[in-house]
């Protein structure tokens, strides 16, 4: 059996010691799931191979837990778990570059972005929510003279936490941070495909002072260790990042299991409007940031670009060159790298499948739609034109470097090509006019719409679907209370009067 | 000539400190100088700078140049940062600080170091977390995007009283900072020393200059310019009745800065005779009323207790008083420490005076302790009537009037009949009891089987003539934000 450290070197020559067993009630322990081997995809090589928890491991997990949870975490008091989750914020900041390498030798994303948009990110996010832990407020509701109402919003328990591989740490410090500051206890099943920079996260909870049993962070397959924690009684909420047909899943388990709590955020095919009163620059610049942005592996990448006809050939001429000069690919550990490999063969291989499906529709191929290079799962930035917001290729989710662009007449129009869509994660309207950007954000069926911009997050404003990009907010003080429940308490006063 | 000086407290704790006014992130002399007084020995410890009119003016204006030179529009995150960082000086320096506010103040050194070190820390990492979380709402109004935005109000005086120095400093900045103002703080000259070492951390810790100013000064000169000055947008003040008076008076007469006050209290302590456990009972109450001496707006200064439990309350309560130390504030069993002031010590003894003058039994107490230093024993007056002045008026001293009760709707009628109404207290062992009490009680903070739990998260202040607004928790906010409504009209062509 393999040790916990293993020691991997990065391609700057410089070598790091990962941990890759499960963490368990603050300790790493060894995994009785299938050995995982991750590969770094820049490379196609296997990095290392971490452990995967099976049945046995998720309850123990579980168990760990719920155990923490009654006995130990629901005793500290509020202001000491922000001040924990302070704390490990700090670590998240003294180890940055150890965790930002990590992410982008698991996931192929560029080392720059992983340093200063991931972890930077996931830091302020752990900061944000550690100053809600003592703000916590129920409220006392007047109803008759003789009787006194008030809410708690208490915490959940064990929530268990399925992320995905797009954003390994973000992605799990948009979980972890309002479970912990509403004082609940974690599970976390982290993606097969990138689960070192979580591992070394663990050691960070432990060292940050954490009480034992309430991070716990294991490594493991959807279809086994996912279902496994879907399916556990003791787990009071699911909450779940990753495509559309494993959220249903997750849903089914919680149907045939225990009904717990289920935050889901899904997939979306968002459309960028483009007006004609655009600043066609700034938009251009933008919503290439929309689409290309971590190699269009985003929920909420803006695939379908809808521009009014009258400023289409400016736009294209614009967009592409704003792809040009900033889409460079290359080696993750590049400084001048904006764009890595995709994340895996399998999804090398759909996002190519779909390029074939958009020349097959009648799209026009107008820029990319190759491979890149020779090794790694590098795919040029693609843009189609021409397109018609029925083809595949504007309904179905690519998650890749590819862009659709349509056209449209008036603002009506694009309203209802942007809502003709089963996804409602988010869009984009770019617009010099107040009316068209008020009437077109209410208008648009999402839970996020950007103004003149695109992709821009932060930590106090919150982002989740409409429609079937699933449910349940992320971020911002919304996030609270879906990892709280609210309890009302009714005291009847006897004998009134004094 | 430096404006530093070394302390050296009785246990040989050596604190180094700038005596300067605390303006733009610089110590700079004032127009004249004090003298701080160590209340236990009633020798000078050290000579500090003392703002008049002109150094107020000069630290408003920075102030002023610091919120539109950039703190209105700062990254919410790094204030946060800023205030982190400041706590985690606060307990670095905890030992100096507390040392400096036990010489300055009397408070015991145990309380220093327990209670206003980590109240100060706790204060500032509350308020951090507040900075990015300030929301406006959206309010649906036809044809229109209707929404609001809480901004700050711009330069903020915080006047701040001697009972707990650094602890009112940590109550007024953190709140104010937190919402993106900038402040001017005019400490009591009768005890500048804690809040000039966190002066120093202030800049340490990394703060724009001008941010945060503090200076000391007499109340007719410091004060009164600051409450005065047009530059000035809002004043909080906390000390007594009189004083708060006055700065509504300058504020009105002025530029209708925004007030907050925070005055006095006579706090009713009532004790029913169902109570679980007395000795839990007669704890609280004595922490009502000797804690600091008897220097805290809310304390507990007149008890109520049920005929049934009367005698044994007061025979335990006066064995309690009696069992605390009332001495050298450095040595680890002291309970009580000495008044603030010659001044205040003389005050505290006239009512003493008072009482017995006025037909009350002085129980226990009523003398001075020691021949140096500023001491008064434990004291309890019973036989009080409803209307004795010692009844009435806060008397800020370790002097408590005890009354039996029979009748509850006549308790609570006296318990309210007072002009102020900071805080109030009720032991009972029966829910509806504690809570149909509580109810009726007029009071800002209401205690249920407890006294003086104050916490950063929670509202502080009080009713009636104890003052306006409230300090802490969430609700401290509105004291340091403006409200603008904004509604845009969307696409309506009339």
């Amino acid at each position: 059996m393999s040790a916990d450290l293993q020691t991997i070197t990065l391609p700057t020559g410089k070598k790091l010691e990962v941990h890759t067993h499960l963490f368990i009630n603050n300790e790493f322990v060894p995994g009785h799931g299938p050995l995982i081997e991750t590969i770094n995809p820049a490379t196609e090589e296997v990095i290392c191979a971490v452990h995967s928890a099976d049945e046995s491991d998720v309850n123990a997990a579980v168990e760990a837990a719920d155990k923490c949870f009654n006995e130990v975490w629901r005793k500290v008091a509020p202001a000491e778990k922000g001040r924990l989750v302070n704390k490990l914020a700090d670590l998240m900041e003294r180890d940055k570059e150890e965790l930002a390498a990590l992410d982008a030798l698991d996931n192929g994303k560029a080392y720059t972005v992983a340093r200063d948009i991931d972890i930077t990110e996931s830091i302020g996010c752990f900061r944000y929510f550690a100053g809600w832990a003592d703000k916590i407020h129920g409220k006392t509701i007047d109803t008759v003279a003789d009787r006194w109402c008030y809410t708690r919003h208490e915490a959940l328990g064990v929530v268990g936490a399925v992320i995905p591989w797009n954003y390994p740490i973000m992605m799990a410090a948009w979980k972890f941070a309002p479970a912990l500051a509403t004082g609940n206890c974690v599970v976390m099943k982290t993606s097969e495909l990138t689960p070192l920079s979580m591992l070394k996260f663990a050691a960070l909870a432990k060292e940050a002072g954490f009480p034992a049993g309430v991070v716990n962070i294991i490594t493991g397959y959807g279809h086994t260790t996912g279902n496994f924690l879907a399916n556990h009684k003791l787990v009071s909420k699911m909450a779940f990042t990753g495509s559309t047909g494993t959220g249903r899943k997750i849903m089914e388990s919680s149907s045939a299991s225990n009904l717990k709590k289920l935050q889901l955020e899904l997939g979306g095919k968002s459309a960028q409007v483009v007006c004609a009163d655009a600043d066609l620059e700034n938009a251009a610049v933008m919503a290439c940031g929309g689409i290309f942005n971590n190699h269009g592996q985003s929920c909420n990448a803006g695939s379908r670009i809808l521009v009014h006809s009258s400023v289409l050939d400016k736009f294209l001429e614009l967009f592409v060159k704003a792809t040009d000069e900033t889409i460079i690919l290359g080696d993750p550990f590049a400084e001048e790298t904006y764009q890595g490999p995709q994340i895996s063969k399998g999804q090398f291989d759909k996002i190519l499948n779909y390029i074939k499906i958009g020349q097959e529709e009648g799209a026009t191929l107008y820029k990319g739609g190759k491979r890149w290079g020779e090794k790694g799962y590098f795919i040029e930035p693609t843009i189609f034109i021409n397109c018609k917001n029925n083809m595949r290729i504007m309904q179905e989710e690519i998650f890749g470097p590819v862009v659709g662009i349509a056209t449209f007449e008036t603002i009506d129009e694009a309203i209802a090509m942007a809502n003709d869509s089963s996804y409602g994660l988010a869009g984009g309207v770019y617009t010099s006019s107040v009316d068209t950007a008020i009437r077109v954000s209410n208008e648009i069926k999402a839970g996020t719409v950007w103004v003149n911009t695109y992709d821009i997050f932060d930590q106090s404003t919150p982002f989740g679907g409409y429609k079937q990009s699933g449910f349940g907010k992320e971020l911002g003080k919304y996030a609270l209370q879906e990892y709280t429940q609210v309890k009302v308490v009714k005291f009847q006063l006897l004998n009134t009067g004094l | 000539m430096s404006l530093i000086t070394e302390i050296t407290a009785p246990d040989g704790h050596k604190v180094t400190l700038n005596t300067g006014l605390f303006i733009n992130n610089e110590f700079v002399a004032g127009s004249s100088t004090i003298d701080t007084i160590n209340p236990a020995t009633g020798k000078v410890l050290a000579s500090v700078q003392a703002a008049e009119a002109k150094e107020v003016d000069l630290a408003v204006e920075a102030a002023h140049k610091a919120f539109y030179g950039g703190w209105k529009t700062s990254n919410p995150r790094e204030r946060a940062r800023l205030m982190l960082k400041l706590a985690d000086l606060v307990e670095r320096d905890g030992e100096d600080l507390a040392h400096l506010e036990t010489l300055d103040n009397g408070k015991p050194l145990s309380n220093s170091r327990r209670g206003d070190i980590p109240g100060v820390a706790n204060q500032l990492r509350y308020f951090a977390g507040f900075c990015d979380k300030l929301h406006g709402k959206v309010i649906e109004t036809e044809g229109k995007l209707s929404y609001t935005v809480h901004e700050p109000i711009g330069v903020c005086g915080g006047i701040i009283p001697w009972n707990g120095p650094m602890l009112m400093l940590a109550w007024k900045i953190a709140p104010a900072i937190a919402t993106s103002n900038t402040i001017v703080i005019k400490t009591s000259e009768l005890t500048p020393l804690s809040a000039l070492k966190i002066a120093a951390l202030i800049k340490e810790a990394g703060f724009p200059p001008g941010v945060i100013n503090i200076i000391t000064g007499y109340g007719p000169k410091a004060g009164e310019a600051l409450s005065r000055h047009m530059k000035v947008s809002k004043i909080a003040f906390t000390g007594s009745l009189a004083t708060g008076r006055a700065i509504m008076k300058a504020a009105a007469e002025t530029n209708l800065k925004k007030v907050t006050l925070e005055l006095g209290g006579k706090s009713p302590n009532i004790i029913f005779d169902d109570v679980d456990n007395l000795d839990e009972v007669v704890f609280w109450s004595r922490l009502g009323i000797y804690a600091n001496a008897g220097q805290v707006c809310c304390a507990g200064s007149r008890i109520y207790v049920q005929e049934g439990i009367y005698d044994k309350f007061v025979e335990k309560f006066k064995a309690l008083a009696l069992s605390g130390k009332v001495g050298n504030p450095f040595e680890e069993d002291t309970f009580q420490g000495p008044q603030i002031s010659e001044g205040q010590f003389n005050r505290i003894m006239n009512y003493i005076d008072i009482g017995k003058k006025e037909g009350a039994t002085c129980y226990l107490g009523g003398n001075k302790v020691g021949d140096a230093g500023y001491f008064i024993e434990p004291t309890i007056f019973t036989d009080v009537k409803p209307d004795m002045r010692i009844m009435k008026e806060e008397i800020f001293g370790p002097v408590v009037a005890i009354s039996k009760f029979k009748d509850v709707d006549d308790v609570v009628a006296q318990a309210n009949d007072t002009t102020y109404g900071l805080a109030a207290a009720v032991h009972t062992s029966n829910i509806t009891r504690a809570i149909t009490i509580s109810n009726a009680l007029e009071a800002g903070s209401i205690w249920v089987n407890c006294y003086n739990i104050i916490t950063e998260n929670s509202p502080f202040g009080g009713y009636k003539q104890s003052g306006i607004g409230r300090e802490n928790g969430e609700y401290a906010l509105a004291n340091y934000t403006q409200i603008k409504a904004i509604k845009i009209n969307v696409g309506n062509p009339i």
